[in-house]
């Protein structure tokens, strides 16, 4: 071995340092990965990973640092350029043009000869959609493609360019679980034919399933490089967090016997008169805490905002103590001494104000609090100043526009002013998208506070198996209907995605 | 009397042909520019000016369209590089032209000492002639092969661009650009360049057809007060008439340009409308352009997704 030459590394990334401002997002961070090798990059929210990988796609140019591609030296100015040298990227938000097909996004700034568009390019990608194993239609417009179409699109842009060294930025965090085993079986394909490939993700046991090394960040620099085979879940935890984290979620067991929320036959269309939700009934309990699974886009959005009385009902009703709050506006169903708190999935956009202050954003539910006609901000400095301490929240003050805040300390003061508000029902979307283990985990615990005080939570979620652990019932949407809806303890993660797949399971309980 | 009608409405038709394929140039590179009337006003001013002076209608057609290349490229410049909002810089664009014209309108009546007047060989050059062969075929030869020679360039220029839209690798790129500047940008476009070439192209075409209007409507006469009036607003609407295609766009223009010659043709001794109403009418037809494109939902013939929106790549 020693006197073998040292093999090139497909990626060597040398002391990369990027900064913005005066935060610091990549200190001199080392990295490598071989050709034919998958490489995981882990780490909290806020760690870099994603400014990292922007470096070698383009995107963003590193302060300072050096790139290896191949063994030699590069700097990658565009995108253009990291095409050229074989790097393709598939962003976490598709990179993708809705109105052209398939065919038209993958040859999409190809650099080959000739002026006109020739006919022969379909050929050349049904020929890869054959070797890879592909399900696709390339006439098909991107945007009527479900979102695991859509990745295939982005992956065959890359295959097309032959691209030997791939870029996932947490490509999994929309398919179900058989998607996903269907993605890794292509990396795994790309692998073989020795491409690169460097996957960032959250997940940890996708990391241990899918990875031949793991390279973990933390606040921006590379603590640990480790070989996947000689790790567990645990110790990758730690390196992550920088400190033993328990990684288990608390489930307590609740006694209330009451029926909070009773939704019948509920159907509701869209602007262009498309059902998103078709005829759905289910009950939600008082101290529980009912999960939501399904696809993306498949009527969860829908389903929050009809009970939060933000969208019109065509049929159907919904009976909070027996009295139907359909038709009614959000005010008038405060009035009803109902208190529902709904977080959103757009939390900047219809949760909160981005460009107010935390003080200010309390006020949007305080504001009709006292008899002046003037309104008074003490109570709610007071709330912020308080959510602050409770929650750990990371601002400048609580004036700084919320828009400032990190994802994480966004929905932290989303949480907290609901909570704070005293619900009966809570209805969360995505509540923990985008955040780190750590604010996770303070947010499933606040989740189940909620639950022993006898709140009923709506859960929407994406991670099955935290929806395993934390959820005492999972209802699954698929295509605006309810596939099944089932007790967690009685149910596998691989159940649940063929629920939220196959739309002819009998609807209604199990 | 139908042939007449109709004929007249191709003539009336091609300034707006002109506005609409500029226009969709620009709009499909991802912005709206609606300064369209503006740099028809100064491409009417030059065009008439350089035509004028030199007698040349190559020229005066050329020194058109190149300051609608640069109308356009002060355009592209506040919109794309400096990301100032795109409909106040085009509306401050069409502002800027029409005083523009008119400024420099006045002082080259000042300076010929009354209406200027193109020179009579330049007229024949720019008058109607049927062509050889195809202009002695009955009805067709006088309805399409008998026009002056600017009718022929828009239609050939609106050919072209749909030609170049849909069936070029150039095309797809601008398209690409138009409906998604981030995903044509990490396909390695160079986003930038792209929406530059096209505004300015776009703007150049555009201010060819202002050129048509001092040219051949205004009968060889430079007309301060109103040498475009309102035709490149109706424009702008007929992009969305047409769909953001060129080739619609010819149908679109012969529509829209048959309106605005109805007055003459509409027997007056049976119907009787008053004058004003004629005047209106494309003004009118414009807005329920608006309110009908407004209201259709399909993904399909609608505005880029890209269109209006400045593009910053590091942008999160």
């Amino acid at each position: 071995m020693e006197n073998m030459k040292k093999e090139a590394m497909a990626i060597e990334l040398k002391q990369i340092t990027k900064t913005f401002g005066t935060v610091v997002a990549n200190n001199k961070i080392d990295l490598s990965v071989r050709q034919g090798e998958i490489l995981a990059l882990l780490g909290e929210n806020g760690s870099g990973k994603t400014t990292l990988m922007n470096m070698l796609s383009g995107i963003y140019k590193p302060d300072s640092g050096s790139i290896l591609i191949n063994g030699n030296a590069v700097t990658i100015n565009s995108p253009e350029d990291a095409i050229a040298l074989g790097v393709g990227m598939i962003h976490q938000h598709f990179k993708l043009v809705d109105a052209l097909p398939a065919t038209d996004n993958i040859i999409l700034g190809v650099k080959d000869k000739g002026i006109f568009l020739k006919k022969s390019r379909s050929e050349k990608i049904a020929e890869i959609i054959k070797r890879f194993g592909l399900n696709l239609d390339p006439e098909k417009k991107v945007y009527q493609m479900s979102v695991s179409e859509k990745q295939t699109v982005e992956i065959l842009k890359v295959l097309y360019r032959k691209a030997d060294i791939l870029i996932l930025d947490e490509p999994t965090a929309v398919l179900t679980p058989q998607e996903t085993k269907r993605l890794f079986e292509i990396l795994l394909l790309m692998k073989k034919e020795g491409c690169a490939v460097i996957i960032i993700t959250h997940k940890l046991n996708e990391v241990m399933e899918i990875s031949d090394r793991v390279t973990i960040l933390r606040k921006g620099e590379s603590v640990a490089t480790v070989n996947t085979a000689s790790t567990n879940a645990q110790e990758l935890t730690e390196l992550m967090v920088g400190r033993p984290v328990e990684l288990s979620i608390e489930h307590p067991e609740t006694y209330f016997d009451e029926n909070l929320l009773e939704i019948h036959h509920l159907t509701v269309e869209d602007e262009e008169g498309i059902n998103m939700l078709k005829d759905i009934s289910f009950n939600l309990n008082r101290g529980e805490i009912l999960g939501v699974a399904g696809v993306a886009g498949s009527g969860q959005k829908e389903l929050c905002e009809s009970i939060a009385g933000l969208l019109p009902v065509k049929k159907g009703a919904i009976l909070y103590h027996n009295e139907n709050i359909v038709g009614k506006t959000p005010n008038e169903i405060i009035k009803m001494g109902i208190s529902m708190s709904f977080i959103p999935e757009d939390r900047l956009g219809m949760g909160l104000a981005a460009s107010m202050g935390m003080v200010d954003n309390m006020l949007l539910k305080k504001y009709n609090e006292g008899k002046s006609p003037f309104v008074s901000k003490k109570s709610a400095r007071e709330l912020a100043k308080r959510l602050v301490e409770q929650l750990d929240i990371v601002t400048p003050s609580v004036d700084t526009p919320v828009r400032r805040l990190s994802g994480g300390n966004v929905q932290k003061v989303l949480l907290g002013r609901e909570i704070e508000s005293e619900p009966n029902v809570l209805i969360t979307a995505y509540a923990v998208r985008g955040l780190d283990i750590n604010s996770s985990y303070t947010i499933y615990d606040s989740l189940n506070e909620q639950k022993k005080k006898g709140v009923g939570v709506l859960f929407i979620g994406e991670d099955l198996d935290v929806m395993l652990e934390l959820c005492d019932r999972i209802m699954v949407l698929c295509h605006g209907r309810v596939t099944g809806n089932v007790d967690t303890k009685h149910i596998t993660k691989e159940q649940l995605g063929l629920l939220m797949t196959d739309a002819g399971t009998k609807k209604g309980g199990v | 009397m139908i042939i007449n009608f109709l004929y007249a409405a191709i003539k009336a038709g091609t300034p707006l042909l002109f506005g609409t394929t500029g226009e969709i140039m620009t709009e499909r590179s991802g912005h709206l520019n609606l300064g369209v009337e503006g740099m028809m006003y100064m491409g009417a001013f030059l065009g008439f000016y350089v035509g004028f002076h030199t007698g040349s209608l190559p020229l005066a057609l050329l020194a058109a369209f190149a300051i609608g290349l640069f109308a356009a490229l002060i355009y592209a410049f506040l919109t794309v590089t400096m990301m100032a909002n795109q409909n106040v810089t085009g509306l401050t664009l069409t502002i800027f032209g029409t005083g523009f014209a008119k400024f420099f309108g006045e002082s080259m009546i000042r300076e010929a000492g009354g209406s200027p007047k193109l020179a009579d060989s330049f007229m024949t050059t720019i008058s109607e002639k049927p062509i050889p062969v195809l202009g002695d075929i009955p009805v067709l030869g006088k309805l399409l092969f008998s026009h002056n020679p600017l009718v022929y360039i828009a239609v050939i220029i609106a050919v072209i661009c749909s030609i170049y839209l849909m069936r070029t690798k150039a095309g797809l790129n601008m398209r690409a650009v138009g409906e998604n500047p981030a995903a044509a940008d990490a396909a390695g476009i160079n986003v930038t360049l792209v929406k530059y070439i096209h505004i300015m192209l776009g703007g150049g075409i555009c201010a060819l057809g202002g050129a048509y209007l001092s040219l051949i409507n205004g009968g060889g006469i430079w007309n301060n007060s109103s040498a475009v009036n309102g035709q490149g607003w109706i424009s702008v609407a007929l992009v969305i008439f047409a769909s953001w295609s060129p080739m619609k766009a010819i149908y679109g223009s012969l529509v829209f340009g048959a309106f605005s010659v109805l007055q003459f043709y509409v027997p007056k001794d049976i119907i009787q409308i008053p004058n004003a109403f004629y005047v209106m009418l494309p003004f009118l037809i414009t807005t329920f352009v608006l309110i009908l494109a407004s209201m259709r939902k399909s993904k399909e013939g609608s505005q880029p997704a890209g269109c209006g929106v400045n593009y910053f790549r590091e942008e999160r």
